[in-house]
């Protein structure tokens, strides 16, 4: 599902460079549940982020598929994430001003589906992690495992082939961490293909695999 | 590559919402500005143009009436007045007029009471103007003008009422160069001389306006001003009409000229009689309004860039997060335009009702008193939909510049705040 070639990630800071990956060859295949775990400055979001299409690697090719996503286009990049992708970000990144149907509705009015439509496809989406009776409220009215719910249920309402998870469970308590990680389990037992950062070793139990970084390098 | 409909239609889901729950002061706050920015646009400028507009109307009430004829270059009097006055006394759509003899005379004061010769005597010269006293105030409701004393009867001689501008106390601000007569009151008895004829006449009141053809002459009856000037011919100087809405002053003129009165007299309409540095005055003060205006607008403008740049900014992980998810550029910047439209339009409307619900009635009602004439607030309406529109689209560039700045950096450097 996901092959990737030599990425190489420099960043430039004046005459500074920093290489922050440095030649990654990975593939991940559909269905799977994938955790990319290392220390605070290996490189593992980095990493996340030129697979998930939020950032372009310096060197190296990208194929989700059969499409070689590092050659399209800005707009192209755009639509791919929007049609083919989800996110979970570790601050929720929830939309301060919606209410978390309004949240989870978003990309799908951007699909082109009627409002009607995205309205019911969100709604059964909040419900399916619990959270349908809370649907009319804005994020700063939910607690953060709730925004994370949230999150997830923006991030899968339509239907994406990878979901791609960065620290999902870093900011939350163990208990709501527990839900989250429950939701992803039964999201990977229905066939999604997961690639989650972590470094809570304790979250990896249901990943079929572990990718370990250390120093812009998959170690293995 | 997502539509432009989709593009819109996510813009406005997005807009709606964070004007809906914006922060209620913050918007209240930019809302004001654009009002005042709105009425600054239109009310300055409007002021400026309603000085001259006000005194054009005051000289078309007081003087011109909606036409006016005048004795031709070289001539003493309209030829053959009588004719001109009954072609118009018979025209239904003429619902008043006045005709005035005229001629310069001078006029003296406090001679019987005078015994240093070798001073000035107490005199001023001016134009007196022989007027039919009811014919007049039914045109130009002259008797609301006068400030001491009354103005002239019907059937009555012997009276004469005195335009403000040629006494003393009234013309003091005109300087030492200008003669006025000193300590003239109602009940005084002065000494006109016309043609080389004189006699005395009882000032029955002042008249005051800020139309010089009204304030700057004295007004006695027909017969007395006859009989003054030994005119014989009944030839008048001036006749002004009013007409109905029936007709327009140019098709009112386009009578006249057709039933022949253009070989006796000069025709104007109320506009044409005004003088040319008057309408230079009046374009210099609608450029100087709409500079003024410009001014406000830039400000405006400034305003809305602040105020989106500012909320573009604080926002700006947001609109990574949105772009991260695949929400097009365009839809983005459609919720941002909306916003800035929000603002123009909520300005506009609310100034649009202060200016016709509250200031163009107040005007109105209470003119600004200025020397020369009593300012209106000229506000038309299709000049104010232009300056509507004008508004809108300095806003709507002003938050459409901020918000594709923001817009076009990186995703990634947008979500994660770098």
């Amino acid at each position: 599902m996901i092959y990737a070639k030599n990425i190489i990630k420099t960043f430039k800071n004046g005459s500074m460079e920093t290489h922050v990956l440095k030649g990654i060859d990975l593939t991940i295949n559909s269905g799977e549940f994938v955790a990319i775990m290392g220390k605070s400055g290996a490189g593992k979001s980095t990493l996340l982020y030129q697979l998930g299409l939020l950032d372009d690697p310096t060197s190296g090719t990208i194929r989700i598929e059969n499409t070689l996503t590092t050659d399209l286009s800005i707009e192209e990049r755009t639509t791919f994430r929007l049609n083919e992708l989800g996110y979970i970000f570790q601050d929720y990144a929830l939309l301060p001003e919606l209410t978390a149907l309004e949240n989870v509705m978003v990309p799908l009015l951007m699909q082109g589906k009627a409002q009607d439509e995205a309205k019911k496809i969100a709604t059964a989406s909040l419900e399916r992690i619990g959270l349908g009776h809370r649907k009319d409220n804005l994020p700063s009215q939910l607690s953060g495992g709730e925004q994370q719910r949230v999150s997830i249920a923006r991030a899968v309402a339509h239907n994406p082939k990878i979901l791609f998870a960065d620290e999902p469970t870093a900011n939350l308590d163990s208990e709501s961490g527990d839900a989250v990680i429950e939701i992803f389990r039964t999201l990977h037992a229905q066939g999604q293909t997961i690639v989650m950062v972590t470094h809570e070793k304790e979250y990896t139990t249901y990943c079929d695999r572990i990718i370990h970084l250390a120093d812009g390098q998959i170690v293995q | 590559m997502a539509s432009f409909g989709q593009s819109v239609r996510v813009g406005i889901f997005l807009g709606v919402r964070q004007l809906k729950r914006a922060n209620r002061s913050t918007t209240i706050l930019i809302i004001s500005i654009m009002t005042f920015t709105f009425l600054n646009l239109v009310v300055v400028s409007g002021i400026l143009v309603g000085l001259i507009v006000g005194g054009n109307i005051a000289n078309r009430n007081q003087y011109t009436g909606d036409v006016i004829a005048t004795t031709l270059s070289g001539k003493t009097a309209i030829d053959n007045s009588q004719n001109f006055i009954a072609t118009i006394a018979h025209d239904p759509q003429v619902t008043a007029y006045t005709a005035r003899y005229l001629a310069g005379g001078t006029i003296e004061a406090n001679y019987k009471t005078r015994t240093d010769f070798s001073n000035e005597a107490n005199s001023v010269g001016g134009q007196i103007a022989g007027v039919d006293p009811s014919q007049e105030d039914d045109f130009s409701h002259i008797s609301q003008y006068v400030v001491e004393g009354s103005f002239l009867t019907p059937g009555e001689s012997g009276y004469i009422v005195l335009g403000s501008d040629i006494l003393d106390r009234y013309s003091a601000s005109f300087g030492q160069g200008f003669d006025s007569l000193k300590n003239v009151y109602p009940g005084n008895t002065v000494k006109v001389t016309i043609n080389g004829n004189t006699r005395e006449f009882i000032v029955k009141g002042i008249v005051k306006s800020k139309v010089g053809q009204v304030s700057l002459r004295s007004f006695m009856s027909n017969a007395d001003f006859i009989q003054l000037s030994n005119r014989t011919d009944m030839d008048v100087n001036e006749i002004a009409l009013e007409h109905n809405a029936t007709i327009t002053d140019d098709q009112m003129k386009a009578r006249l000229v057709a039933d022949g009165f253009t070989s006796v007299s000069q025709i104007q309409t109320a506009t044409e009689a005004i003088p040319d540095f008057l309408t230079q005055i009046k374009t210099a003060f609608s450029l100087l309004g709409n500079l003024i205006g410009a001014i406000g607008i830039v400000v405006g403008s400034i305003t809305i860039f602040i105020v989106v740049f500012i909320n573009a900014v604080t926002r700006r992980k947001f609109i990574g997060i949105l772009k991260g998810i695949g929400v097009s550029p365009m839809a983005i910047q459609v919720s941002y335009l909306l916003q800035s439209l929000f603002y123009g339009l909520c300005g506009s409307l609310l100034g649009s009702l202060i200016l016709y619900g509250l200031l163009v009635p107040a005007f109105n009602a209470h003119p600004l008193n200025f020397p020369f004439s009593d300012g209106i607030l000229v506000a038309d309406i299709p000049t104010t939909i232009v300056r509507i529109i004008i508004l809108l689209v300095v806003t709507l560039i002003a938050g459409y510049i901020p918000a594709r700045n923001i817009i076009r950096k990186n995703t990634l450097d947008s979500i994660l705040g770098r």
